[in-house]
């Protein structure tokens, strides 16, 4: 079963355009949604949310579609958006007592043990939690109203590597089940090389592969040549360095010709992210 | 059964994992019968993914190690010592075809890399 699909979405602005995003996360895994700063990564998890009309397009959650079932479905989904900037100065208490009111399904229990596990003091002022401890306030009452798909931006950008971790280890507890699904924003892509299960790529507006994150990797090749083997490859590159050992560049696995003698290996998230980002600046 | 994963290795850690465990089951550490960890339980221990373990498993249901019974589990298959032989050889040899191209690429003859290869087994 699907948790999320999104189809075709679009949806134009004056100076950025996101155009026919699809892609989908079925219920039970983890997905990881990487991009450069800019590339539209939180504009797509507005228009997942509703929080922005789509131009065009569609996205179901869970069988149902958003812009439908809202309110019916926001109760399903728990999504964080890195800081808590509202009321600040009031105190953890009594910012839970507002919210819990908006969900049917709250449950105290379940929040306190959280509460617990987290070591978050609910007599703390928003204000004086640290980056990390908003992550997980936010994570704390996402889970305590029986999200079924949590939708998170940049959750671990701004924690420390340990918070980090324990953060993933969470993820990956809460997946366990089978039945929660989690799809989370970062351009930390190690954060992903472990715990994801799939790999969501977005440049300039546009998803440039969707697919399992071994698949996904394994569709490119980094290549390590001399100067002299370049113009071989040269035109399928999708983008490469040159410098005094030879060259270095990122190509489709398809377009690659293994009788080449040339060092092949495959690439990490993060220089896939890299020579993609670089191909934009070729052109400009 | 143990696993242990490197992340700076080369080798995909789906790979890693079956390469270790189809070891166990041929050297006899894990019997027939044995009962290999619910998928998603695995990945939350390893703190790996999902789908890394359940490749890795799919992987070693491929090579006939272990048998799947719907609802039950993952249990290591059952062999007869020729099984077991034929297999072992199988696994060994991939890592031999291995190290050969990397000796030819040295130039080595057949006799000069067993030469060496006695002298540090």
């Amino acid at each position: 079963m699907l948790s999320l699909d999104v189809k075709q979405v679009s949806k134009k602005y004056d100076t950025f355009e996101l155009k026919e995003v699809s892609f989908q996360l079925e219920k039970g895994y983890i997905m990881g949604f990487i991009g450069a700063n800019g590339a539209g990564k939180t504009t797509t998890i507005k228009l997942i949310l509703n929080m922005i009309r789509i131009d065009s397009g569609e996205v179901q959650i869970l069988g149902k579609n958003i812009a439908e079932h809202e309110l019916e479905l926001k109760q399903i989904i728990g999504c964080a958006f890195g800081d808590v900037e509202f009321y600040s100065r009031s105190k953890i208490k009594t910012l839970t007592d507002v919210i819990k009111r908006f969900y049917k399904n709250w449950n105290d229990d379940t929040y306190y043990s959280y509460l617990r596990r987290f070591k978050l003091d609910e007599n703390k002022k928003i204000s004086q939690l640290s980056t990390g401890m908003k992550v997980k306030y936010n994570l704390a009452l996402a889970l305590s109203h029986g999200a079924k798909l949590l939708i998170l931006d940049e959750p671990t950008s701004g924690l420390d590597p340990v918070a980090r971790d324990n953060l993933l280890e969470i993820f990956q507890e809460l997946v366990s089940e089978g039945e929660i699904s989690i799809l989370f924003s970062t351009h930390i892509t190690t954060d992903l090389e472990k715990c994801a299960d799939f790999i969501t790529f977005i440049e300039n507006g546009r998803i440039v592969k969707s697919a399992e994150k071994e698949e996904f990797v394994a569709s490119y090749r980094l290549l390590n040549g001399k100067e002299n083997q370049l113009n071989e490859v040269k035109d399928k590159l999708i983008s490469y360095k040159k410098n005094s050992f030879g060259f270095t560049g990122l190509i489709h696995a398809e377009d690659f010709d293994p009788g080449l003698e040339i060092n092949a290996v495959i690439p990490s998230l993060e220089e896939i992210m890299i020579y993609f980002a670089k191909k934009e600046a070729m052109y400009v | 059964m143990n696993v242990a994963i490197s992340n700076s290795s080369d080798k995909p850690i789906y790979q890693q994992i079956f390469e270790q465990i189809s070891a166990q089951i041929l050297k006899g550490e894990l019997e027939s019968g044995y009962v290999l960890p619910p998928i998603r339980q695995a990945a939350q221990e390893l703190r790996v993914s999902i789908i890394t373990v359940k490749k890795a498993w799919e992987e070693l249901e491929h090579s006939g190690l272990i048998h799947t019974v719907t609802g039950k589990g993952c249990f290591v298959a059952d062999f007869t010592p020729d099984q077991i032989l034929q297999l072992r050889n199988d696994m060994v040899q991939g890592q031999m075809a291995t190290d050969a191209s990397y000796y030819k690429s040295f130039g080595l003859t057949i006799d000069e890399v067993i030469e060496l290869l006695k002298k540090v087994y």
